[in-house]
C-alpha cells in the first residue's frame, strides 16, 4: 500500500541510523494540539483491482454517446503513435527541464514544438504552452498591456463572438490588474462583427483588439478588415484560433491587406484539436505565439537552442528573466508549469499529421460539418441561423425550446449540440453544432432522424 | 540513457511522404470550396513530412535523451517527485472517460461526476477544510485563485484598503508573482536562524492594509513552522487571512491539517502529493480548499449533488465566484489520475506517505551529516526533505552547489533542487519521497561522498560535469543573446546539430 518499498529491516536501520525510536518521534516538532487523530471523510483502501472494476463501472455509466458539440473542444482521431509516445515514462514521469543536460529529450521536442506553432500560426515565435486557450487568452491581454507603450488605456476590446467561457475566464485572471474588457455586439443576423462597427472607437485609446476566427458560432469574420483598423491606429491584435483550421484558413501572421503593416501580434488558441483527448474538458493545453517585438512580454516558459562548452548544439529554457522564480513579484507572469506533456502528444500529432495530413482532417471535418447542417436544415423546424461562411461548426435554430430536446436526443445516445440559449438569448431556441472527420454518413443521419423525432414529441406534447 | 544527439525532425522530412493511414479520407477539393479565398491559406505551415515509424523512432529517441522518475531517482526538492503509478494513467485513459466533451449534459457523465464529487469529499477531509474546488490547473493557478478570493473577501465586506500580501523571504517566487497579478503588494517578512518566521517582524508588519499571508507548511526551509498558531493569531487579529501553499502536503499528510493550524485557503498540488505526472513540465492541478467565510468566492465549475444526482456548481449557484479560470472544468484528466491514487492509498494509506517521505528525508539528514556535509538546520528535524549548503566546500575547493548536481546527473541521479531557497547560500534542496528504497538513499548518499572526495582530488572532473550526457554545460548567455526559438530550413542559423 502506497508503494513504499521498505521492509521492517530497512525501517530499524534506517531510525537506528537517525537516532530516534520510531517514525513517530520525527513529528515531535508539530504542537501535540493540531495532531490529527484519525481520517474520517477518506474511504479504505481499494486494491489494483478493486480500483479497475471500480472504474470500469463510473466509465460505463457514462458510454460513448455519438456528439455533435464543438464550442471549444473537437472529437478529432487520435493516431495510436501518439498517447504510446507520450505515456513513455521518459516524458510522463520527467519534471520542467530545469537540468537541461538531463532533459534534452524533452527540450528538444518543445523547440520542435515551438517551430511548428510559429509556423501554423505564421508568427515568429512560440512558448512551449500555457494551461488552455481560455487562460491563454487572459494572459495574450496581459501581456498586450504590457507590449503596447503606446497605450495607457488598459482596455480590451472582446467582441460577443469570442467564447463565452474565454471571455469570463480573461475577465477572471485579468481583472484584477485594472484591465477593462470592452464588449463589442455582433450582427444577429450575420453572426459575425461588421468592422464598420468600430468607428465608434475611432480617436479613442484602446490597447488590443481580440479576434477569434472562427468565431464562437463557427462563422468566419472579415480579420483583414479588422486588422487593418487595429494596426492603423496602434491597437494590438489577439488572434484566438483553432489550430486544425490553420491548415485550411489564413493564419493570424497573413491577417490584414496591406503587405508592410499586416499581422495579428499575438496568437493564442487551445490545442487540444492536436492530438489531446476531450476528457471533459482537461487537460487541454494553450498555445501563444508572437511577434519577435514582443517576445520578452511573453509569459511562459521558452527553449532556446545554444551551444555547449565544447561547441555542440543544445536546448535550454531561455528568457528565464521574465519567469516567476527569477523576477518574483515582477514576473511576466505567476505561470510555473506548462502542459508539458500534452506538448508532447501534439508534438507527435502534427508531425504524423505533416501539412497535408492535417489539411485534410480540416477539410473533412468541414465537409462533415456541411454534410451535418444540410441534412439537420432538411428537418422540419430547423434553419440555419446565420448566412455567410462557417468553419467545421454552425449555428442552428429550432422553433422549440432547446433544452428538453437535447435531454431527448441524449436519451437516444445523442449529444446534439450545445444549447446557445444561456449565452445568446436574444437568438431564440438555437444549438451550435460541429461534425468532424470522426462522424460518418450514417452517424450524421442518424442524427437527423432522431431530431425529427424529438422535435415532433416536442410539438405534440 | 542515449547519448546520442538525434536531428531535429525536419531535418527527416521529404516533400510528398507521409504517415497516410492516420489521415482521414481526401474529400476532395470540392470540400472547401465555400471558403472565401480571401480567407484562406496560400502557404502550407512549415510540419514534418515522415513515416509513422521514422516519428515513432525519432520521439522514442527523444525521450532516452531525458531522466524521469521511471528511469533516475528524481530527488527534486519542493517538487515530491514521488512514483507515478501506471494503474492511474490506464483507468484514468478508459475510452468512456476520454471520449466524453466537457459540455455535455449532466445526464451523460454521471460516473464522471461521481468521482468528481468524491476527489472534493476526500481533499476536504484531508486538509481539514470546508469546501473543495478543482478547477484551478497548477498550483500557481491555484495560488491565483486563493489571492484573489482573499480579495474578494475583503472587496465583499467594503475593506477596500487591504491590498498587502505578506511572503516569507524563503517563499516560492510564484507567491509574490501572484500577489502581483491580483493586483496586490508584496511585503516580505524575515524568518529566524532555525528557520522559523519571525514574529516580532511579523507582529510589525500586520495592521490595516493587511490582505494575508501566503505560507508553506513546513517552509521551503525543510523545516516545520513551529509557531504557526501564533502566526494565525497575528493575522488573524490584524484581519487578514492565511493562505496554504500546498507544495509540501507530503510531510504532513494524515499528520496535521491546514484547516486545523488556522488555514483560510489552501492550494493542493496534486501533481506532487497525489501523485499525477509531471508530463516535463506539466499538466498540473492545483483544487483549492477554503474555510467557510471564504466558500462563497469559490472558482466555478464545482460539482454539486441534488438528492442522487451529481451536477454542475457555475455562476448561477455562486454568483460572487472569482469566475472561470479555464475553458471548461480545469484539468478532468489530471484529477481522475489523483482521485485513482487517493483511492488506492485509502484512509490507512495517507499518513503512511508523509511517514515515510519523513524517515527517508531524515535518514538522509543523518547519513549525508556522517559523510561530511553541513545540514543548513542541525538541530531541527528534516520534514519529507532537507537542506544541505556547501558554502564550505564551494570556499575550500572551489566546487560549488551546481558543479554537484552536475556531477550527479553523471552518477545517474536527477539534481536535487540548487539555490532555493535563496536563502541559505551554495544550498541543495534534497526531497527523496516515499517511494525511493533504502538502498537508493544509500546509493545517492555514496554519490555525494564519491563527489566531495573527487572535489578534493580532482576538483575540474566536477567543476566540468557532467560527462556522461548528451551534451555538456549550456551556454545559456548565448541562448538568451542569439535568439534561436525555431528550426529555420535555411543555413542561416548554422549550428551543427551532429558531430
Amino acid at each position: 500500500m502506497a508503494f513504499i518499498p521498505h521492509t521492517r529491516e530497512d525501517v530499524e536501520a534506517m531510525l537506528a541510523a537517525i537516532g530516534v525510536d520510531s517514525i513517530e518521534q520525527l513529528f515531535d516538532e508539530i504542537p501535540a494540539n493540531l495532531r490529527l487523530s484519525a481520517l474520517a471523510g477518506v474511504p479504505e483502501a481499494l486494491s489494483e483491482m478493486e480500483i479497475g472494476r471500480l472504474m470500469a463501472e463510473r466509465a460505463r455509466l457514462d458510454g460513448r454517446p455519438l456528439c455533435f458539440i464543438g464550442a471549444g473542444a473537437y472529437e478529432h482521431h487520435i493516431p495510436a503513435a501518439v498517447w504510446a509516445i507520450a505515456t513513455r515514462g521518459e516524458f510522463y514521469s520527467a519534471y520542467t527541464p530545469y537540468q537541461a543536460e538531463a532533459s534534452q529529450g524533452t527540450l528538444q521536442l518543445l523547440y520542435e514544438y515551438q517551430t511548428m506553432m510559429a509556423s501554423l500560426t505564421d508568427m515568429a515565435v512560440s512558448n512551449a504552452s500555457l494551461y488552455d486557450g481560455a487562460s491563454a487568452m487572459g494572459e495574450a491581454c496581459l501581456m498586450a498591456v504590457r507590449a503596447n507603450r503606446k497605450s495607457r488605456s488598459r482596455r480590451i476590446l472582446v467582441p460577443t463572438t469570442v467564447h463565452p467561457h474565454y471571455r469570463r475566464a480573461a475577465a477572471a485572471v485579468a481583472g484584477n490588474q485594472g484591465l477593462v474588457f470592452e464588449e463589442l455586439p455582433y450582427c444577429t443576423e450575420e453572426g459575425c462583427i461588421p468592422p464598420g462597427s468600430l468607428g465608434r472607437y475611432d480617436g479613442q485609446d484602446i490597447t488590443a483588439l481580440v479576434i477569434q476566427q472562427p468565431n464562437f458560432f463557427g462563422r468566419l469574420e472579415d480579420v483583414d478588415a479588422l486588422c487593418d483598423w487595429a494596426r492603423a491606429r496602434n491597437i494590438l491584435v489577439i488572434a484566438v484560433v483553432n489550430p486544425t483550421s490553420l491548415a485550411v484558413l489564413k493564419p493570424p501572421g497573413q491577417w490584414g491587406s496591406q503587405d508592410a503593416n499586416k499581422g495579428a501580434d499575438i496568437a493564442v488558441g487551445e490545442g487540444q484539436p492536436l492530438g489531446v483527448p476531450l476528457s471533459s474538458g482537461g487537460p487541454y493545453f494553450g498555445f501563444m505565439t508572437a511577434r519577435m517585438e514582443h517576445v520578452r512580454q511573453m509569459p511562459g516558459r521558452i527553449v532556446g537552442r545554444t551551444v555547449d562548452v565544447a561547441g555542440r548544439a543544445g536546448f535550454t529554457l531561455t528568457l528565464q528573466a521574465r519567469e516567476q522564480h527569477i523576477r518574483r513579484a515582477k514576473a511576466t507572469s505567476n505561470i510555473c508549469t506548462n502542459q508539458g506533456l500534452l506538448v508532447t502528444a501534439a508534438t507527435v500529432y502534427l508531425s504524423l499529421m505533416g501539412p497535408a495530413g492535417l489539411e485534410r482532417v480540416a477539410a473533412a471535418s468541414h465537409a462533415r460539418t456541411r454534410e451535418l447542417v444540410a441534412a439537420l436544415s432538411r428537418v422540419a423546424g430547423v434553419r440555419r441561423l446565420f448566412r455567410g461562411p462557417v468553419f467545421h461548426e454552425e449555428a442552428i435554430a429550432l422553433d422549440r425550446p432547446v433544452a428538453p430536446v437535447l435531454e431527448k436526443l441524449a436519451a437516444r445516445g445523442i449529444i446534439g449540440g450545445l444549447d446557445l440559449t444561456e449565452h445568446y438569448p436574444e437568438l431564440g431556441p438555437a444549438l451550435l453544432v460541429c461534425a468532424t472527420e470522426t462522424k460518418t454518413t450514417a452517424d450524421i443521419e442518424r442524427y437527423a432522424g432522431a431530431l425529427a423525432e424529438c422535435l415532433r414529441e416536442a410539438r405534440a406534447a | 540513457m542515449s547519448t546520442r544527439i538525434e536531428k531535429p525532425i525536419f531535418e527527416y522530412s521529404v516533400p510528398g511522404r507521409g504517415a497516410e493511414d492516420q489521415w482521414p479520407r481526401d474529400p476532395g477539393a470540392a470540400a472547401t470550396e465555400d471558403l472565401p479565398a480571401a480567407l484562406r491559406r496560400t502557404a502550407r505551415p512549415l510540419l514534418p513530412e515522415v513515416s509513422e515509424l521514422e516519428a515513432v523512432r525519432h520521439f522514442t529517441r527523444l525521450s532516452q535523451l531525458n531522466f524521469s522518475i521511471d528511469t533516475h531517482f528524481y530527488p527534486l526538492g519542493s517538487c515530491t517527485m514521488k512514483y507515478n503509478p501506471k494503474a492511474c494513467n490506464s483507468l484514468a485513459m478508459l475510452p468512456e472517460l476520454l471520449a466524453r466533451h466537457p459540455l455535455s449534459p449532466e445526464s451523460v457523465g454521471q460516473g464522471f461526476l461521481a468521482c468528481m464529487y468524491e476527489l472534493q469529499e476526500m481533499l476536504k477531509a484531508v486538509t481539514g477544510m470546508q469546501a473543495v474546488a478543482l478547477s484551478p490547473m497548477a498550483g500557481a493557478q491555484g495560488e491565483f485563485a486563493g489571492v484573489a478570493m482573499i480579495r474578494a473577501y475583503h472587496r465583499s465586506r467594503g475593506d477596500l484598503e487591504r491590498n498587502e500580501i505578506i511572503v516569507p523571504e524563503a517563499a516560492h517566487g510564484t507567491n509574490p508573482a501572484t500577489a502581483t497579478m491580483c493586483g496586490c503588494v508584496v511585503r516580505e517578512v524575515p524568518v529566524n536562524a532555525e528557520g522559523d518566521v519571525d514574529i516580532d517582524a511579523l507582529k510589525a508588519a500586520v495592521g490595516p492594509k493587511t490582505a494575508g499571508i501566503m505560507l508553506t507548511n513546513p517552509s521551503t526551509l525543510g523545516v516545520f513552522e513551529r509557531r504557526i498558531e501564533e502566526v494565525a493569531r497575528t493575522v488573524h487579529a490584524a484581519g487578514g487571512l492565511l493562505y496554504y501553499d500546498g507544495a509540501n502536503l507530503n510531510a504532513i499528510l494524515g499528520k496535521v491539517r491546514p484547516g486545523d493550524m488556522g488555514f483560510d485557503v489552501i492550494h493542493v498540488n496534486l501533481h506532487k502529493t497525489f501523485s499525477t505526472p509531471h508530463g516535463g513540465g506539466g499538466p498540473g492541478a492545483g483544487p483549492v480548499g477554503v474555510s467557510a467565510r471564504l466558500a462563497p468566492f469559490l472558482p466555478v465549475p464545482m460539482v454539486g449533488r441534488r438528492g442522487e444526482r451529481y451536477c454542475w456548481l457555475t455562476e448561477r449557484d455562486i454568483p460572487q465566484s472569482i469566475g472561470r479560470l479555464s475553458g471548461f472544468m480545469g484539468n478532468a484528466g489530471v484529477l481522475l489520475r489523483a482521485y485513482i491514487y487517493m483511492r488506492m492509498l485509502g484512509r490507512e494509506g495517507m499518513a503512511k506517505v508523509s511517514e515515510y517521505a519523513t524517515l527517508n528525508a531524515n535518514y538522509l539528514l543523518a547519513q549525508l551529516t556522517r559523510a561530511g556535509f553541513d545540514a543548513a538546520y542541525p538541530d531541527r528535524r528534516a520534514t519529507h526533505e532537507l537542506i544541505i549548503g556547501l558554502k564550505r566546500q564551494a570556499k575550500e575547493l572551489g566546487v560549488t552547489a551546481m558543479d554537484f548536481a552536475k556531477r550527479l546527473l553523471d552518477h545517474g541521479m536527477h539534481a536535487p533542487t540548487t539555490y532555493f531557497p535563496l536563502l541559505v547560500p551554495e544550498c541543495l534542496l534534497i526531497e527523496p519521497t516515499e517511494t525511493e528504497s533504502k538502498a537508493a538513499l544509500d546509493a545517492f548518499v555514496a554519490a555525494m561522498s564519491e563527489i566531495l572526495t573527487e572535489a578534493a582530488q580532482e576538483p575540474e572532473r566536477v567543476t566540468g560535469a557532467p560527462h556522461t550526457m548528451p551534451v555538456r554545460r549550456l551556454d545559456d548567455v548565448r541562448a538568451a543573446k542569439q535568439l534561436d526559438l525555431t528550426w529555420k530550413p535555411t543555413g542561416a542559423h548554422a549550428i551543427p546539430t551532429t558531430s
